[in-house]
């Protein structure tokens, strides 16, 4: 470590000579603060795992919703990945996912790409093209005419392909692409290099943190989405686990489960519904925490990014 | 290369950039452009059984001029959902709007990185869920069923739901979206919070301004631009405040307190089909959300803000 970043880390955490002492009671209540607003994110988290792996007799006790832990039974989750609609959404959901995820990540980067140009044919008619989709935009009835009409209903393509561009994060893509000296683009375009090679060769290897990011948000927004399953999804065998959560959950209709009981040593034949509940609530949860950590240092650069200019 | 080339020499050159914008471009077309123009159908006495699909059906349907728009102002339930959907904006407008900016300059003042980059880690984390999920949080926890419900059973205190209280909605509503979206919206205003010049601190600190003063003086100053701009989004949004939230509560709170605009066409256009109806409810939500955007954004260019455009 150098002695200058040294120097410039001690500067952010030792306070500075012209600041005040902070006072006792002040930190007292930023502390109480803090801590509130992070144990108001993580308990409610905590008690829905714990819940989920609790055995009857723990729920019992406790009269629903569990604390503290006591074993770690994993019976609901035998339960809901044994076959039947849960483990079925499951699939439904990564299915769309995966290929919602990487066929907006194609059309977005082409077309980020496209416009990253100012000077090219069409550039600012075409650009408007695109931004002028934040102020004018369709409502629900004839969006819903035009993606039935074409004969998506009940198509598991209904719930990507309509809202597979999101101007913003093309926005953002494209933002970091200008950012990124013409100098190299130039020389390539000397050196005989098509557009197509440029992108892949030159341009895609330096966003790798950008593109981390929206894809990211492209991924949570498709694992999530819900209201579109409700529009077009009637069959009950392609409902994604968002659509299954509420039905379940907040609209306590049961799920068909494999009938079978769970054959494992020492597990209760029948896990408790709750815990089932709240497992499916957990793998709901789970994609979202498991990405989390890999892209969360580039939150704040990718969305300043985009922030910048359009 | 100049700037300045032929229309046809740039095409020669460009044209693998026209290929690359056209699939977004044309999903765009398809689902964002057409679906604008189809509003018109808010004129007309839509029928889908007029043709074999909604292109047929349009050409052969009846125009009726503002038919639809009279029937719309007249149902009592439409001018319910737009006084619902207006107060909470307002609401939250005065309870959630301050809260990023008061977590920001909370955790800009923790002095720590490491424990900084924890709690914005576990603050932003909500922002990823689904409204399904968050919802089912509030269930499990403040619900009938749930953990508060439950511990007051064991104390025998009187139980008390307010998932499924109609009056206290707003405030359900409310500490949801906080729950969900405070860490998250406290990114722009730490980002603004950093640019601002540390050497003004100093300097006030020298000519003996105290903690408040340089909240005030500087801190405050530092963020305008910020707070302005997303006042406005806000306010030209003041007729969209989500959907799914409030389509996955209408049931348990019942339609009086929790139908919104967006609801109120889900619910009387297309689950009844009345196609016109609520096209023409959702002409009327773009096109009041696109004076309001514009009127915001000029009125801070008279204050002298730059708004969400560059004026000209």
């Amino acid at each position: 470590m150098s002695a200058r970043s040294d120097i410039a880390r001690r500067a952010v955490t030792v306070r500075p000579v012209w600041e005040e002492r902070p006072s006792i009671a002040g930190e007292i209540g930023k502390g109480a603060v803090l801590c509130l607003v992070v144990l108001a994110v993580l308990f409610p988290m905590w008690s829905i795992l714990v819940t989920s792996l609790a055995s009857r007799e723990t729920i019992n006790a406790a009269g629903g919703m569990v604390i503290v832990p006591k074993e770690i039974d994993l019976s609901a989750y035998v339960t809901i990945f044994s076959g039947g609609q849960i483990t079925r959404a499951v699939w439904v959901s990564v299915m769309v996912t995966v290929a919602g995820t990487a066929f907006s990540l194609c059309l977005t980067v082409l077309a980020a790409y496209g416009l990253s140009r100012p000077g090219s044919f069409a550039h600012r008619p075409l650009l408007l093209y695109f931004l002028l989709t934040f102020l004018v935009y369709p409502g629900l009835v004839p969006s819903y005419l035009v993606v039935t009409g074409l004969g998506l209903k009940d198509s598991l393509w209904a719930l990507i392909i309509p809202s597979a561009v999101s101007v913003f994060n093309l926005v953002v893509v494209r933002a970091f692409f200008m950012s990124i000296p013409a100098e190299l683009i130039d020389s390539a375009h000397i050196d005989g290099a098509s557009e197509w090679q440029i992108l892949a060769l030159v341009v895609l290897p330096l966003s790798k943190a950008v593109i981390a990011v929206v894809g990211l948000f492209y991924a949570v927004g498709y694992w999530n989405a819900y209201f579109n399953a409700v529009l077009y999804i009637d069959d009950n065998d392609k409902w994604p686990i968002q659509r299954v959560l509420q039905s379940y959950i907040l609209a306590g209709q049961s799920p068909h489960l494999s009938g079978a009981p769970v054959n494992l040593p020492g597990i209760t034949a029948y896990p408790p519904t709750l815990a089932v509940k709240m497992a499916v609530v957990v793998v709901t949860v789970i994609p979202a925490i498991l990405v989390y950590p890999f892209v969360q240092r580039h939150f704040t650069k990718g969305m300043m990014i985009g922030a910048v200019k359009g | 290369m100049s700037p300045r080339r032929s229309l046809r020499a740039r095409l020669r050159a460009d044209w693998p950039l026209l290929v690359m914008t056209a699939p977004a471009a044309l999903i765009l077309l398809v689902f964002h452009y057409v679906p604008t123009l189809g509003n018109v159908i808010a004129f007309q006495d839509y029928n889908p059984f007029e043709g074999n699909n909604p292109l047929e059906a349009f050409v052969h349907s009846d125009w009726i001029g503002f038919g639809n728009f009279e029937t719309l102002f007249q149902d009592s339930a439409f001018w319910d959902a737009v006084r619902n959907t207006l107060s909470i904006t307002l609401f939250q407008l005065v309870f959630f709007f301050p809260l990023p900016i008061v977590l920001a300059i909370l955790l800009n003042s923790v002095a720590s990185p490491k424990l900084r980059s924890f709690i914005q880690g576990v603050v932003y984390l909500p922002h990823f869920f689904s409204w399904v999920l968050v919802i089912t949080f509030f269930v499990q926890m403040l619900g009938g069923a749930g953990l508060l419900a439950q511990e007051m059973r064991r104390h025998s205190i009187h139980e008390w739901n307010i998932m499924t209280n109609p009056h206290a909605f707003l405030v359900l509503v409310t500490s949801e979206a906080v729950w969900k979206d405070v860490g998250w919206g406290t990114i722009v205003f730490l980002a603004a919070l950093a640019a601002i010049d540390p050497t003004l601190y100093e300097a006030a600190a020298v000519d003996g301004a105290g903690k408040g003063r340089r909240l005030w003086h500087i801190t405050l100053p530092g963020l305008r631009p910020v707070i302005v701009l997303l006042l406005i989004l806000r306010l030209g949004d003041a007729l969209s405040v989500g959907f799914e939230q409030y389509i996955l509560q209408r049931e348990a709170v019942g339609r009086q307190a929790a139908e919104v605009l967006d609801t109120f066409v889900y619910y009387q256009a297309i689950i009844p089909q009345q196609w016109g109806v609520g096209a023409a409810a959702g002409l009327f939500k773009a096109v009041v959300g696109l004076v309001l955007v514009l009127t915001a954004n000029k009125v801070a260019h008279m204050l002298g803000e730059q708004g969400v455009y560059a004026k000209g």
